[in-house]
């Protein structure tokens, strides 16, 4: 363990961190402000391998580990937490196809999806269903070399605006195992949209439910095999949650650089707010906090690489604790800059309101808790 | 316990907040505007003058239904809280206290009745916590004085009618060269240098203010020149009160509609309120609630009593607003996903309660506050 990173990701960290700088920063509060969602920024990351961060080289994709990806996402998130959760859940949904779906279905729909000329959405939620997921009830019937697909999905990011759904469908009985993941592309008939979400945050990305009234896809566009649907999505979303802790992680870390530099200027009884002892403590615990919440993290995202058997637990610990920690150091960044720190013209708010959702989706923090508490007893 | 007139005040304003605030309480925060039929229902209400005696055409209340009334508007909508807040405390508390007879006759009297909602302007953009700090200068002429200088963080300055405002008369006095004015904000040199996009109560206008050689004649000071410090500072305790009340307000509201979800909403086969989890943290809200009351009401008995309760006031809205974050944050993890939408009330509850860990004195004030009561 030497808690280095190497001098290639030390590399990829600066490349990421210059197209935060560059891409993203000058654009976010436009994004935040008027709902834009930037494809041509979203594009430009794949350009540079973003899109299949972890996905098959062969068909487009970078080959990286989950390390990698944490690095990257906590860069991209200290520009814009909610564009880069977006970018999170195209690699989720991707990588799901680069890891389950056959070598035709990889063909047809992972280079397009790589490249993000296809921008791909994660359809697991349904309106009744969100911690409780295997209780999903949205069905694919088979009709000849057909699935029928009858339901809808809710909170689906990108529904509208992503050409790719990756679907959880109920193709056999109650319970996990009768659950099968499948590919919808945006444009097939009896597949349509709720109206657009309006949030907290998050605004950078379109949030809207996902019908799908006797939707008919090719059985050839299933991904794995029959009742393997359950298993594939929580695949996704042990990775998924590891992006998304980064997010918080990436939203932190640009907070207290904020919170430094506005305390050094920022003078009240005569001196420096960097000099009051109080608030030096309380920029100790965030900075503190926020270094266990990383390592925490890569120790996550590590389990993952080397496939050990606890990287299920390892990821939902890092994903409680990383969410947790990092909205709570946001929220300290914004009460030290006072009354600025709730006014528009400072990025707090935006982290905070931003940062909020991550403790509630990919998991709530709630199944966080199941999922470890479940692990520790059954140890 | 509540005395009867107490109760009667609390079914008043939490009917109020039910039919008129709650009902169009988005749309205020989409227009960014209180309307003006509030103002007029607030003051038939007699909330516009609580606490002002009825020989100032007053209601006359104590500050224990004073601040049962604010919880209500605030669970309504917390913008309107706001507004109703900074009017009785502290711009009319101040009038009550430190006006001349003849002042409070052309001034307090319309504001008791609700005729126009009062603002208070002490905050500049480098002195927010720091209020000896403060720059904006008053230059004495013939007959009155010459403000020049700007404030920040005005509540109201937009929709209000007239303003205290604070200004330095003798810049080498330190706090005793600051004195107290009052001004309409409709005269000449009363200017709204902007209104702040901000994360929350987006309907309670927010305003940067800028004063260009604005002229008030001799008679708008009050007190005495040398006073200002003193009477920015007296009017904190019935502020504090009231920003606690409403913490306390929104929260309510949150956890109100937390606890009626959990209730429907299932998961793994039963209410989710049957799991033990989810029971358990709104145990914990609510009894955070209930002790942020019993402080809140037991500075306002003290405040009633004519006992001083800086040290009670500051406690109450340090933890009143700091627990009310957590509450409201408790109500939308319990909502879920649909806690973050805007179709559900709890995230703009959210959005509108953080600030009252910072106005009206930041929590770190209140520490200070409290810290120097035992030194």
């Amino acid at each position: 363990m030497d808690f280095q990173l190497s001098e290639e990701q030390i590399a990829i960290q600066d490349m990421a961190r210059s197209f935060a700088e560059n891409e993203m920063m000058p654009y976010v509060e436009e994004w935040d402000e008027k709902k834009i969602f930037p494809v041509d920024t979203l594009r430009a990351a794949a350009d540079l391998g973003l899109g299949g961060i972890y996905s098959d080289p062969d068909y487009g994709g970078s080959g990286l580990g989950r390390l990698d990806s944490v690095v990257i996402f906590e860069e991209l998130a200290a520009a814009c937490p909610s564009t880069a959760a977006f970018l999170s859940i195209h690699n989720m949904a991707s990588w799901m196809v680069s890891q389950f779906a056959s070598d035709t279905l990889k063909s047809k729909y992972l280079p397009d999806m790589l490249s993000m000329n296809k921008i791909a959405s994660y359809c697991l939620t349904e309106p009744g269903s969100g911690s409780d997921a295997a209780a999903l009830r949205s069905t694919a019937e088979l009709d000849g070399d057909e699935y029928v697909l009858n339901g809808s999905k809710a909170f689906i990011s990108g529904a509208g605006r992503s050409d790719v759904y990756v679907v959880m469908v109920r193709t056999g009985d109650e319970g996990p195992k009768g659950i099968s993941c499948v590919i919808v592309e945006n444009g097939t008939e009896g597949l349509s949209f709720g109206a657009q979400e309006r949030k907290m945050g998050w605004n950078s990305q379109p949030t809207a439910q996902v019908q799908f009234d006797n939707c008919r896809i090719p059985v050839s566009n299933r991904v794995g095999n029959e009742g393997d649907g359950f298993k594939i999505a929580m695949a996704g979303l042990d990775g998924g949650r590891l992006n998304i802790a980064a997010c918080s992680i990436g939203a932190a870390r640009a907070s207290i650089t904020a919170t430094i530099q506005y305390m050094n200027e920022r003078k009240q009884f005569g001196k420096p707010l960097a000099a009051f002892q109080a608030l030096q403590f309380r920029l100790a615990d965030m900075a503190t906090e926020l270094d266990a919440a990383r390592l925490m993290l890569h120790r996550g995202a590590t389990s993952l690489d080397n496939k050990i058997p606890e990287a299920t637990k390892h990821c939902a610990m890092a994903k409680r604790f990383a969410t947790d920690v990092g909205f709570n150091v946001v929220n300290e960044a914004l009460q030290l800059h006072g009354g600025y720190g709730y006014l528009r013209d400072f990025p707090l708010e935006r982290y905070l309101r931003d940062l909020r959702v991550h403790q509630i989706l990919e998991g709530t923090n709630e199944i966080m808790r199941v999922i470890i508490a479940r692990a520790m007893l059954q140890e | 316990m509540l005395t009867e007139e107490q109760q009667l005040i609390q079914d008043m304003a939490r009917n109020f907040a039910n039919d008129i605030l709650k009902p169009k309480a988005v749309e205020r925060e989409e227009n960014h505007e209180i309307e003006e039929s509030v103002r007029r229902q607030l003051a038939e209400l007699g909330f516009l003058g609580m606490t002002i005696d009825p020989e100032w055409d007053g209601a006359g209340a104590d500050y224990v239904s004073y601040a049962l009334a604010l919880m209500e508007v605030a669970a309504g909508d917390g913008a309107v809280s706001t507004m109703l807040s900074v009017h009785n405390a502290p711009f009319l508390a101040i009038l009550d206290k430190f006006a001349s007879d003849a002042q409070k006759e052309k001034w307090m009297k319309p504001a008791a009745r609700g005729e126009f909602i009062g603002c208070f302007a002490l905050t500049e953009a480098h002195a927010g916590s720091d209020a000896s700090a403060l720059r904006t200068r008053a230059v004495k002429t013939d007959g009155g004085y010459i403000i020049n200088g700007s404030k920040q963080f005005i509540s109201s300055a937009r929709i209000g009618g007239a303003t205290i405002l604070f200004a330095v008369t003798d810049p080498e006095a330190g706090k005793k060269g600051l004195s107290a004015f009052y001004a309409r904000n409709d005269i000449k040199g009363f200017n709204i240098a902007g209104v702040e996009e901000k994360m929350g109560q987006m309907a309670s206008d927010t305003c940067a203010l800028q004063f260009d050689d604005m002229f008030l004649p001799d008679e708008n000071l009050i007190g005495k020149e040398g006073q200002g410090y003193g009477i920015a500072l007296s009017s904190l305790e019935t502020g504090r009160i009231g920003i606690a009340s409403q913490s306390v307000g929104m929260a309510q509201a949150a956890f109100d509609y937390a606890l009626a979800y959990s209730k429907e909403r299932t998961s793994f086969g039963k209410p989710i309120f049957e799991h033990q989890a989810v029971q358990f943290r709104l145990a914990d809200a609510d009894t955070k609630l209930e002790a942020a009351r019993q402080l809140i009401l037991h500075a306002a008995r003290m405040k009633d009593a004519g006992i001083p309760c800086l040290r009670e006031a500051a406690m109450a809205k340090l933890f009143a607003s700091e627990i009310a974050e957590e509450v409201c944050s408790a109500a939308i993890q319990t909502l879920g996903g649909y806690g973050y939408l805007r179709e559900y009330p709890v995230e703009k509850i959210y959005r509108d309660v953080r600030i009252c860990q910072i106005y009206e004195g930041t929590s770190d004030i209140q520490k200070i506050i409290i810290a120097r009561q035992m030194a």
